[in-house]
C-alpha cells in the first residue's frame, strides 16, 4: 500500500510504514539528524530531526515519525529553525571549543549543523563536562566532552558488533557514555573492547576518532582509494586514506558490499606494514648463505627451476602445497590449480585447518 | 470468630509511624493488659486517615472518636477513661482551628467533612494486612461480579461509561486505553501497575497501597480480564518498603484465597501479578521507562507510537494505570458506572486524592470530587494558610504543573481548567506557599528537581533544564539581566516543543506558569536587585533600626560571624560586610529592631 504526503509544498508518494524522514529524502529533502542510523534500530533521541505537521501536538521527531495519508509537513518552518537552532545551542554550549585541533574537523555534524542554521556560537554560559580523555585504547581516542550521547556507539557495538561494551552511565547533565564501571576502553578484560572501531565509523562528532589518523591530515587533503583489505579472505572493502603518496589511514566506505562499514581491527588499524622500512619490497635469493637481491623474472625463473627438478628427481607426491586464509577465493582456487595440474599432487591443504 | 466490645484504631501510615505511632501501639497493647481488658478491645493497625498533621491518630469504635496528637503518655488515660469508664478524653480531641470547639467525631472534622473517599475507602478503618477485612468491606466482590457475569467487552464498556481518567496526570481515558491493549492482538498481554509515585510532597499511592493494597489487585484483576492478560507487575518504588510488605502480604493472601493466581474464584480466568522494585528514577513513573526498567534495561523513555497497548513489556501488548486508577476500579463495578459518573464534572468524572503541603493548617491527604475548587480544598480542608499569612500561590501537579495565584482560585478543580491554567492535575500534589515564599525560588526548586532527574536521552531535556536552571539560579543570586527572562521563555517552548517524553514536555511548566503569573517578582529580582519575599539570601541586607533596639545584646551573642556590634543597653550596629545572612539574630530579637530586606 502507497501512502501520498505533502512535504514542504511538494507531493512524496511512499510505501506504507516509510518515517516522515526516509519520505523527506526520497523527494530530496535532507533533514538533519544526529543519532538516526538506518542500520540501528530508533532510540528518536536527539530531536534534531523535529518537523511541522499538521493537526498534530508539538514537533515530532520524523525519524520515528511514520507517514500517514494526506499528512502535511514542513521541515523548516519557522518554529522548526528555532528549535533546530536553540538544539544547536545547548549542543555548542556544552562542547569544547577546539575544533581548529579536532580530528573531525571537515567531517563533523555538530559543525555542519551549526554552519546551515547559522549559530555562531553557543549563547548560554554555564557548566561544561569535565571528563578525564580516555586513551586507554590502542587505537581509539575518547574525549567524552565532545561527545552529543546520540548513542549510536552504544548501538552498533550492542546491535551489529554484539560486544556492547558501552552503555549510558549516570543521569541528566552528567550522563557519559562508558563501558561497563567507567573502565578505559584499552582495559580489554573489564571492557571486552575488540577494538574494531565500528563506533569510529559511526560516531557523527569528535568525541571517538582513531588515535593512528591524529593529527595526520584533514578530511579534504587525502584522497580516498577504495580497497580490498588483504588480511583475510572476507573481502572487507574500505578507503585507504592516501596524503601526498603515503597511506595516513582507512575508513569505512559504507558502499562495501562485503561488510558496510564495518571492519576489525586489523583491517583498520593495521596499515601501518604499508611504510615500514623492514618491508620487502624486492625478492631475495640465498646465495652462498647470503640473502641477494634479484629481479622478479630472476625469482620465478629460479623456483619454477627448482620445483621442476624436485617433481623430476622424487616424484609428485614429494611435493606439497599449503596456501592461506588470507588469499582470496580466487587465488586459493588458482593455487589448487597449481598444485593438481602442475604439480601432479593432492597434497594442498590451508592454514585454517591446522 | 470472637467479639471485641471496642476497637482501636492505630494509624500505621507512614506519617503516623514517624510519629510515634507504633510506641502507641505497643503502650495500648501493654495498657490494655494491665487493665485486665486485652480480651474486650481488639487494636488494628491501619493504614493512612489522611490527616498527618494531627499525627499519630488513634480512633475508638463504636463510637468513632477521633483523638489527634497522641504521646505514649496519654495511653493509661485513654484506657481508664474511655475504655474502661466510657468517659471521651476531651483534651485530644481536635480542636476546631477558628472557634477552638472541640469536635469528638471524625466526620464532623472539617478536613474530613468536605471530602468524598471512594479510592481511600477503606483507608484508616482496615487492618490492611487483613484480607477478610477488606472482603468485609465488601473486597472483591466486584471481581466476582465481573468473572461470573460479565464479558470482557461489558467490562471495557462500562469503564468508558464511568468516565474514570488515568489518576496518575496525563488524564487519559481508563476504558479507551482498556479497550485499545484489549483489541491488540496476541496470546500473551501483561496488566501492569504504575507505583513509581516519585512527585515531591505526592504520597496518595503509598496511602492506598499502605491502607488498602488488595484494592489494588482487584482493580488490576479487572482490568486484566478486561484486556485479556495473564500475567501482571506492580512496579513499586523501593523507597516504600511498607507499602512493598504489605501488597506481598496481600498477594499472598489473595493467592492461598484462590482470588489470584490459576483459576481465580473457578471461573477459569488465570492472572499471576508480581512486584518489581524500582531503583529510585524518578524517570521510571514514565511508562516507556517503567517497562525498560521491568524488562531489565536502563530506564529511560522510548518513543511513543508504539504504544504500550500495541508493543509494551516485551513487546507484548500491555496495559499500564496507575494506583489510584486501579483503586477506583472496583467501586465502579460494585455499584455501577453511572453512579461513579454521577460524581464530578462533566469531563472529569469520580473524585481525586490530594497531598497537600506547604503553609497550609491541615497538612494531609484529602479526596474530593471533581469540579471542587482550589479555595474550598486549600481553605475548608486545609484550614487556611498557617499563622495567619496571606496566600500567594499553589502549586498543583507536582513538578510538571503550575503555580496558579489567587485570582483563580474559585476554579473548578478537573483536568482541563487546570491545563488551561498552565498547570496539570498531575499526581495531585498540592503545595500552598504563602507571601513568605519566593516564586522565583519556588520556580527554581522544581526546576532542580527535573533537571536531576532528566534520564539524559534526549538533548532538550538533558541540555536545555540544565540552562534554565542555571538562569533561575543567576537570577536569585541578582545578576539577572532582562534578556533572561525571553530566554526563559524561548528555551521553555522548545522544551515543551521538542523533548521526548512527558518528564521533559512538561519540565517548563512551573517556570512558564510562574512568569505567566509572577513576572513582577521576575523583574523585581532582575530590574531592583530586590527579592520581595525576602528569600534570595544573595540579595537580601539585614539592617538595625536603631530606634527599636534595646541593647539587650542577644543578637551579638547569637550571631556566629561576630557582624554585631554594640555597647549594653545602646543601639546595635551591623556590619553588613561579615553578615552570613542567616537569619539567626532576627528570630533572636524580641524589639522588632532587625529588619531585611
Amino acid at each position: 500500500m502507497s501512502i501520498t504526503l505533502t512535504i514542504n509544498g511538494q507531493k512524496v508518494t511512499v510505501p506504507a510504514g516509510t518515517t516522515v524522514l526516509e519520505a523527506a529524502a526520497q523527494a530530496g529533502i535532507d533533514i538533519p539528524t544526529f543519532c538516526h542510523d538506518p542500520e540501528l534500530s530508533k532510540p528518536g533521541a536527539c530531536r534534531i530531526c523535529v518537523v511541522e505537521i499538521k493537526g498534530m501536538r508539538n514537533l515530532p521527531p520524523s525519524c520515528v515519525t511514520t507517514v500517514v495519508e494526506g499528512m502535511e509537513v514542513e521541515t523548516e518552518s519557522a518554529d522548526v529553525v528555532e528549535a533546530r537552532r536553540t538544539i544547536l545551542d545547548l549542543l555548542l554550549a556544552n562542547h569544547p571549543e577546539d575544533c581548529m585541533t579536532c580530528q573531525k574537523f571537515g567531517d563533523c555534524k555538530l559543525a555542519e549543523y551549526a554552519y546551515r542554521y547559522g549559530v555562531r556560537k553557543a549563547s548560554f554560559v554555564g557548566d561544561k563536562s569535565d571528563f578525564p580523555v580516555d586513551e586507554s585504547s590502542a587505537v581509539l581516542y575518547r574525549d567524552m566532552n565532545k561527545c552529543i550521547l546520540c548513542g549510536k556507539c552504544v548501538r552498533v557495538c550492542a546491535e551489529i558488533v554484539g560486544r556492547s561494551v558501552y552503555d549510558f552511565t549516570s543521569r541528566g547533565f552528567t550522563t557519559k557514555v562508558a563501558p561497563a564501571l567507567d573502565v578505559g576502553l584499552g582495559e580489554i578484560d573489564e571492557s571486552k573492547c575488540v577494538s574494531c572501531g565500528s563506533c569510529v565509523a559511526v560516531c557523527p562528532v569528535g568525541a571517538i576518532v582513531e588515535k593512528n589518523m591524529m593529527g595526520k591530515a584533514r578530511p579534504w587533503e587525502v584522497k580516498k582509494v577504495k580497497t580490498t583489505c588483504p588480511y583475510c579472505g572476507c573481502g572487507c572493502n574500505f578507503d585507504l586514506n592516501v596524503k601526498d603518496g603515503k597511506v595516513v589511514g582507512v575508513t569505512s566506505n559504507p558502499s562495501s558490499e562485503v561488510n558496510g562499514r564495518h571492519l576489525c581491527v586489523k583491517g583498520r588499524f593495521g596499515y601501518d606494514f604499508i611504510h615500514s622500512s623492514d618491508r620487502l619490497t624486492r625478492p631475495l635469493i640465498k646465495k652462498d648463505g647470503e640473502f641477494v637481491e634479484a629481479s622478479w623474472d630472476e625469482a620465478i625463473r629460479y623456483v619454477a627451476y627448482r620445483m621442476k627438478e624436485i617433481k623430476e628427481k622424487n616424484g609428485s607426491e614429494a611435493m606439497g602445497v599449503l596456501t592461506s586464509a588470507r588469499c582470496t577465493n580466487e587465488e586459493n582456487y588458482l593455487m589448487n590449480k597449481m598444485a593438481r595440474v602442475a604439480f601432479g599432487t593432492n597434497n594442498i591443504d590451508h592454514c585454517a585447518r591446522l | 470468630m470472637q467479639l471485641y466490645r471496642a476497637h482501636v484504631l492505630v494509624c500505621g501510615g507512614t506519617g503516623c509511624v514517624s510519629s510515634g505511632s507504633k510506641k502507641i501501639e505497643q503502650a495500648l497493647t501493654d495498657e490494655l493488659a494491665k487493665q485486665n481488658i486485652d480480651k474486650e478491645v481488639k487494636i488494628v493497625e491501619t493504614g493512612c486517615h489522611g490527616f498527618c498533621e494531627m499525627g499519630p491518630i488513634v480512633i475508638v469504635y463504636p463510637e468513632g472518636t477521633f483523638y489527634c496528637r497522641v504521646a505514649v503518655e496519654d495511653i493509661p488515660e485513654i484506657v481508664s477513661e474511655h475504655l474502661v469508664k466510657g468517659r471521651i478524653v476531651q483534651r485530644l480531641l481536635f480542636k476546631a482551628p477558628v472557634t477552638e470547639e472541640q469536635v469528638p467525631s471524625y466526620k464532623e472534622i472539617a478536613f474530613y467533612k468536605k471530602q468524598q473517599r471512594v479510592a481511600l475507602r477503606n483507608c484508616g478503618h482496615i487492618d490492611p494486612e487483613d484480607i477478610k477485612e477488606y472482603i468485609a468491606r465488601d473486597g472483591y466482590e466486584a471481581l466476582a461480579k465481573v468473572l461470573t457475569g460479565m464479558t470482557p467487552n461489558e467490562v471495557i464498556e462500562d469503564m468508558k461509561k464511568a468516565g474514570l481518567r488515568g489518576r496518575g496526570g496525563g488524564g487519559f481515558s481508563t476504558g479507551l486505553k482498556w479497550e485499545f491493549a484489549s483489541k491488540s492482538p496476541g496470546p500473551k498481554k501483561y496488566i501492569i501497575c504504575n507505583a513509581d509515585e516519585g512527585d515531591p510532597g505526592a504520597f496518595m499511592d503509598r496511602s492506598v497501597l499502605e491502607g488498602d493494597p488488595h484494592s489494588v489487585l482487584e482493580g488490576m484483576l479487572i482490568a486484566a480480564f478486561a484486556i485479556g492478560a495473564d500475567e501482571g507487575y506492580l512496579y513499586v518504588r523501593a523507597e516504600y518498603p511498607l507499602a512493598i510488605k504489605r501488597l506481598k502480604v496481600a498477594i499472598a493472601q489473595a493467592e492461598e484465597m484462590g482470588l489470584l493466581g490459576e483459576n481465580i474464584m473457578g471461573s477459569g480466568f488465570s492472572c499471576r501479578l508480581h512486584i518489581k522494585e524500582g531503583a529510585g528514577a524518578f524517570v521510571c513513573g514514565e511508562e516507556t521507562a517503567l517497562m525498560a526498567s521491568i524488562e531489565g534495561s536502563r530506564g529511560m523513555p522510548n518513543p511513543r507510537p508504539p504504544f504500550p497497548a500495541v508493543k509494551g513489556l516485551w513487546e507484548k501488548p500491555s496495559n499500564i494505570n496507575n494506583v489510584e486508577t486501579f483503586a477506583n476500579v472496583p467501586v465502579i463495578y460494585l455499584h455501577g458506572a453511572d453512579k461513579y459518573a454521577s460524581v464530578g464534572t462533566e469531563k472529569s468524572k469520580g473524585t481525586k486524592v490530594f497531598a497537600l503541603t506547604g503553609k497550609l493548617r491541615n497538612t494531609g491527604l484529602a479526596e474530593v470530587p471533581m469540579g471542587i475548587t482550589l479555595r474550598e480544598i486549600i481553605f475548608d480542608i486545609g484550614g487556611g494558610i498557617m499563622d495567619d499569612k496571606k496566600f500567594k500561590a499553589v502549586q498543583i501537579g507536582g513538578p510538571s504543573g503550575g503555580c496558579i495565584p489567587e485570582q483563580h482560585l474559585d476554579t473548578p478543580v478537573d483536568y482541563d481548567s487546570l491545563t488551561a491554567l498552565g498547570a496539570m492535575m498531575g499526581s495531585g500534589g498540592l503545595v500552598v506557599m504563602d507571601e513568605t515564599s519566593c516564586m522565583v525560588d519556588v520556580a527554581k526548586f522544581f526546576l532542580n528537581f527535573t533537571q536531576k532527574e532528566s534520564c539524559g536521552k534526549c538533548i532538550p531535556c538533558r541540555e536545555g533544564t540544565k540552562r534554565m536552571l542555571e538562569i533561575l539560579e543567576k537570577i536569585c543570586d541578582g545578576n539577572g539581566v532582562p534578556e533572561d527572562i525571553t530566554t526563559l521563555e524561548q528555551l521553555g517552548k522548545v522544551i515543551k516543543n521538542t523533548a521526548l517524553c512527558a518528564l521533559g514536555q512538561s519540565a517548563p511548566n512551573p517556570i512558564l506558569s510562574t512568569l505567566r503569573y509572577f513576572r513582577d517578582e521576575f523583574e523585581a529580582h532582575i530590574y531592583q536587585k530586590k527579592c520581595p519575599a525576602g528569600v534570595c539570601t544573595a540579595m537580601l541586607e539585614y539592617k538595625i533600626v536603631a530606634e527599636n533596639c534595646k541593647g539587650c545584646g542577644a543578637c551579638a551573642r547569637v550571631c556566629p560571624v561576630g557582624a554585631i556590634t554594640g555597647e549594653k543597653k545602646e543601639a546595635h550596629t551591623l556590619d553588613t560586610s561579615k553578615c552570613i545572612k542567616c537569619g539567626s539574630c532576627i528570630e533572636k530579637c524580641k524589639f522588632n529592631a532587625i529588619v531585611k530586606g
